[in-house]
């Protein structure tokens, strides 16, 4: 009894750690996020235009509710750090020279501010100083509005604005190749232009504000000026990344408990009931001295309760110990001054109401049964077990079976249900692993569809402005580009019927080589000369279809408004946007061929060289290469995959172990005198084993296809919940995941069955024969 | 010429009054340390082909220890053993399986039958691996169940339990029958149906049987009788004449 105890407390402390090690993780977070928000000032409403003068700021404090306006200068910069030669890019951030910045305040963590009007001074995000070892005084190259400029690191900071550090439009945070940099405000204004002026605007608003008014009469006054549309803080780029985190976390943190409770609830039950079974004796002589049902009853709550307790004591220890290293993996990607770990006392209390609750649900039927047993009635030995022929006797095959698979076969069908919640068991096991793992595969496969199939440039290359053509002619004579392509990108905003998008419309030459719209059996689809074709997952956000008339406010230039047809829907996992053909966007934004940027392929040979070349060009923004975000993706998520894998390992196992050892045991309890009479009839170890471990086999058997199929089940309903704007998940299990989640039901299986085995090999023969049945 | 399954197996069965089991000087002690039970103080006793022997003797005096180890169930603690050229005090586990798989037919008072196979199935858990056993059904007839062969041991009295038991214990044709109060847990009528049918068994197919029981009335079947007394063998009665089952009192 002792080791089956033992097996469902572990799987209860499973339970208890997975849901306490998310549910902290995300509320530490999410107290961290709070107060890092409102200790350092985060705005509430951003927006970014082409130049503003500062004036203007008086006309938008004016705006009803707004509480705190901040103007700024915002650039996008090439960088050029001393022994690495990757592209690197970086957002300049203009800081105030006379007293703090209001709004999203900076938390330095190194050195100090910069000095007023010094134009070298800079300080650098952590993260990104972190990854180069680079020190206070160290200097690097920066070309600031064309014009090369050293500049001196003068400290290290966090920032609200930027807890998650992702360069716009790319998968995961680049801590190498993305840089955000903070200046002072005259240095950088005088470079841009900018002295008297701004082109980014931060609001906080008084609680009784509404941000959509808020939102309306910024975009009215900002319309003039290139506004490219505000938005309120969650569309924010950093803290949509967390607010999706922390969604996911809560999702799972109800899955994934909830699988452990239900195998626990059901091996407690088994267990509880054969106990009673086997104290039937025990029950009917504390009666007949006069223990009252109440008295009997009770004693066995007692044991159910302490089972819980102790499984949701140490499911607390251990999920407080998993959630600080969760905690500490997230704190890698998720910048914060500090984590404030704190354990709920709510999350304790739910873990034990919910644990307890379900035991007791799950046991109240034998309990009951246990507490009103007459006396008399417990005193008889329980009836012998009925055995009837079973269903597939009826099979020809039957016949050739022999005795001991017959045995197997008569008691998986004398206890269908049992037999059916074992089987359910493992499989779950098996499920469990599938849907905390599977993520590694969705992500392969997003970016193997997103990078292989349809953006297939070795390099991307964006322009400070809409750019003629022509640009694509000195792009392609540049040594080591073996072909450019262009594309167009405006900033716009979708509307149809009462809803919204902000995105971008990108222009695609037609006959693009580097570019392929896929669609939902991922193979290419042609981009038709007119109309739009948007990401299906911004279809379904819009309510639009294929046919409908989408209105299309630019955000650039002129500013038009028009209405284009939807003529497709294409699948993209990442992000969402709406596609046309450039000479269709042309036309649409009444220019002659611009063009925003180029995808080249490269020639690895020359990259190097290439690349130099590239930040010297000053119509060149930004370069990206493909594979070198690709390869940081995998970096940045590799230790949180493995951490994944090891806790769902690790659970899963504790489950497959927990559901078979308790199956044998309860089978060897009900069965030994069996099995000890077909020893005493000749059978060898081996051969009892079998009949016992047998059932177990069969059933892991049956239940690992029904897992793999269960897992997958859960990973569509996890993918379904957790989809967003900024990615899907796509539903794709490989192979590897499939055989690993196996693999570990089958050593649980196998290792739990050993134990047992030890126990069938000491099976004292003569002692059983001796007792009565 | 048609012949019954059994005058078949009584061809086959040497009645040559050979011995089967050789026991010399055979100690059992149970426990360690401070309390040591004496079970077998030193029994020096032969077993011959085909004989039926009853033992007898008051409770604790050792039968079952002796019928054990005789078995292969339980190992002596000195002394020596010997079934035909085997040494069974020396054997280890797997041959001691071995020997009861394929030469030893066992009858418990608790009839220890699979509760998930029927009569035939029950039987037939032994004739699949056996080397020589005759058909499950005719087993079951010899011990007068021919008709129930489909039934589950629940839907069987004590006594049908008890026989099939027997029919399990001589389907593989085992050189001795080895039965510990098979009568114990049945009322009169029904122990003489299952002594009938052990003694039919002994007869027609020369088996070496030995039965415990407490009823020394059962003696009067016996070739011979062992009295048993504190674990040493206090007196060996010969029969000359045996009394069939029917005619036994008690
Ligand atoms: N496993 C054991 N451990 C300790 N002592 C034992 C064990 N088995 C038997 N004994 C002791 O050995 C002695 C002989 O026991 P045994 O079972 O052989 O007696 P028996 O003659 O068969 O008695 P009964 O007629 O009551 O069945 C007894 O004193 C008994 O208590
Ligand atoms: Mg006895």
């Amino acid at each position: 009894m002792k080791g089956q105890v033992f097996a469902i407390v572990l799987i209860i402390v499973s339970g208890v750690a997975t849901y306490v090690m998310l549910i902290s993780t995300m509320n530490s977070l999410n107290q961290t996020r709070d107060r890092f928000y409102l200790e350092y000032g985060f705005a509430e409403v951003f927006a970014s235009l082409k130049r503003a003068p500062e004036d203007l700021k008086t006309q938008i404090s004016k705006i009803p509710g707004v509480e705190h306006v901040e103007t700024r200068v915002v650039a996008d910069v090439k960088l050029d750090i001393p022994g690495f030669d990757e592209p690197v890019t970086g957002r300049l951030v203009s800081v105030p020279d006379h007293g703090k910045p209001l709004l999203n305040k900076l938390h330095i963590r190194k050195g100090r501010s910069v000095e007023p009007l010094r134009e070298d001074e800079v300080v650098v995000s952590e993260t990104f100083a972190e990854a180069h070892k680079m020190s206070l005084g160290d200097r690097f190259g920066a070309v600031i509005n064309g014009r090369w400029k050293t500049l001196v690191v003068v400290g290290t900071a966090l920032s609200p604005e930027f807890v998650l550090q992702v360069r716009p439009g790319a998968i995961s945070p680049d801590f190498k190749r993305y840089a955000v940099l903070w200046m002072g405000r005259e240095a950088l204004g005088t470079a841009y232009d900018m002295k008297g002026a701004f082109n980014d605007v931060l609001l906080t608003l008084s609680p009784a504000a509404k941000t959509s008014e808020v939102l309306i009469q910024l975009d009215g006054l900002l319309a003039r000026y290139g506004g490219l549309g505000s938005y309120e803080r969650k569309d924010q780029m950093s803290h949509r990344f967390l607010t999706e985190e922390f969604r996911q976390l809560e999702r799972s943190s109800k899955v994934f408990p909830l699988i452990f409770v239900a195998v626990a609830v059901f091996l407690l039950n088994v267990v509880i009931n054969r106990t009673i079974q086997i104290q039937r004796e025990q029950i009917a002589i504390l009666k007949a001295f006069g223990y009252s049902h109440l008295d009997i009853g009770f004693h066995y709550f007692q044991m159910v309760l302490l089972v819980v307790l102790f499984g949701v004591a140490g499911g607390i220890g251990v999920g407080v110990w998993f959630g600080k290293g969760l905690g500490n993996i997230y704190m890698e990607f998720y910048r914060f001054p500090y984590l404030i770990y704190e354990l709920e006392w709510n999350v304790v209390m739910t873990a034990v109401l919910i644990n307890l609750g379900s035991a007791l649900l799950g046991t109240f039927h034998s309990l009951r049964k246990a507490s009103m047993l007459p006396p008399a009635e417990a005193m008889r030995p329980e009836p012998p077990a009925r055995y009837r022929k079973t269903i597939i006797e009826h099979l020809r095959l039957w016949h050739l079976l022999s005795q001991p698979a017959r045995i197997i076969f008569r008691n998986i069908e004398r206890r269908p249900i049992k037999s059916c919640l074992s089987i359910a068991g493992i499989a779950l096991a098996c499920a469990i692993l599938i849907a905390a793992i599977f993520w590694k595969d969705a992500v392969d496969f997003m970016v193997e569809v997103q990078f292989k199939l349809s953006q297939k440039e070795d390099l991307a290359v964006t322009f400070v402005e809409p750019t003629s053509r022509k640009a694509i002619y000195e792009l392609n004579g540049l040594k080591g580009v073996q072909y450019a392509e262009p594309y167009r990108s405006v900033p716009a905003k979708f509307r149809f019927e009462h809803r919204s998008y902000r995105t971008v419309i990108r222009g695609i030459e037609s006959g693009s080589r580097l570019h392929s719209l896929l669609n939902t059996d991922l193979k290419p689809v042609e981009l038709p000369p007119e109309g739009i074709v948007l990401t299906d997952y911004l279809g379904t956000l819009l309510g639009i279809q294929p046919g409908d008339q989408l209105t299309i406010e630019v955000l650039e230039g002129a500013r038009p408004v028009r209405q284009v047809p939807v003529v497709g829907l294409i699948n993209q996992y990442i992000g969402v946007m709406g596609y046309m053909d450039m000479n269709a966007l042309n036309v649409l934004m009444r220019e002659d061929s611009a063009i925003s940027g180029a995808n080249l392929m490269v020639d690895p040979l020359h990259q190097t060289d290439l690349y130099k070349k590239l930040i010297q060009m000053p119509r060149v923004v930004g370069a990206v290469v493909r594979e070198d975000e690709i390869r940081n993706f995998y970096e940045t998520q590799a230790e949180a995959f493995l951490f994944f894998t090891f806790i769902a390992t690790l659970l899963a196992g504790t489950i497959a172990f927990g559901v078979v050892y308790n199956s044998a045991r309860i089978t060897l309890s009900e069965r030994s005198r069996e099995l000890a009479s077909l020893r005493v009839l000749g059978y060898t170890r081996a051969e009892i084993s079998y009949i016992l471990l047998g059932e177990l086999g069969l059933f892991t058997l049956v239940a690992i296809p029904l897992g793999l199929v269960g897992g997958r089940v859960i990973c569509t309903y996890l993918a379904a919940t957790m989809g967003s704007d900024l990615f899907r998940i796509p539903v794709v299990v490989y192979p590897a995941t499939y055989s690993l989640a196996a693999t570990v039901v089958v050593v649980s299986a196998f290792l739990s069955s050993l134990i047992v085995r030890h126990r069938l090999d000491h099976l004292d023969l003569v002692a059983v024969l001796k007792t009565k049945e | 010429m048609s012949r019954s399954p059994i005058e078949r197996q009584i061809e086959s069965s040497p009645i040559d009054g050979k011995i089967v089991f050789k026991i010399k000087g055979l100690t059992k002690v149970y426990g360690m340390g401070e309390i040591m039970v004496h079970a077998l103080r030193g029994v020096d006793l032969d077993f011959y082909s085909s004989e039926l022997v009853v033992l007898l003797g008051p409770s604790g005096s050792g039968k079952s220890t002796l019928l054990n180890i005789l078995g292969g169930l339980d190992t002596a603690t000195s002394g020596q053993v010997t079934y035909r050229e085997r040494d069974l005090t020396r054997a280890n586990e797997h041959d001691l399986t071995e020997y009861r798989r394929f030469h030893v037919g066992f009858v418990f008072q608790f009839y220890n039958l699979i509760p998930s196979l029927t009569a035939l199935e029950n039987v037939a858990v032994v004739t699949e691996i056996a080397t020589h056993p005759m058909k499950p059904e005719d087993a079951l007839k010899i011990v007068g169940l021919g008709e129930r062969l489909h039934h589950f041991p629940a839907q069987l009295s004590g006594g049908e339990q008890q026989r099939v038991a027997i029919a399990r214990a001589i389907a593989k044709n085992p050189e001795v029958l080895l039965c510990d109060e098979p009568t114990g847990a049945l009322d009169l009528a029904t122990g003489v149906v299952v002594l009938e049918a052990l003694e039919r068994v002994n007869r027609e197919l020369g088996t070496t049987t030995v039965i415990i029981t407490h009823n020394s009335g059962i003696a009067d079947m016996a070739d011979r009788v062992v009295h048993l007394s504190n674990g040493l063998i206090s007196e060996v009665v010969q029969h000359t004449v045996k009394k069939r089952p029917g005619e036994l009192q008690w």
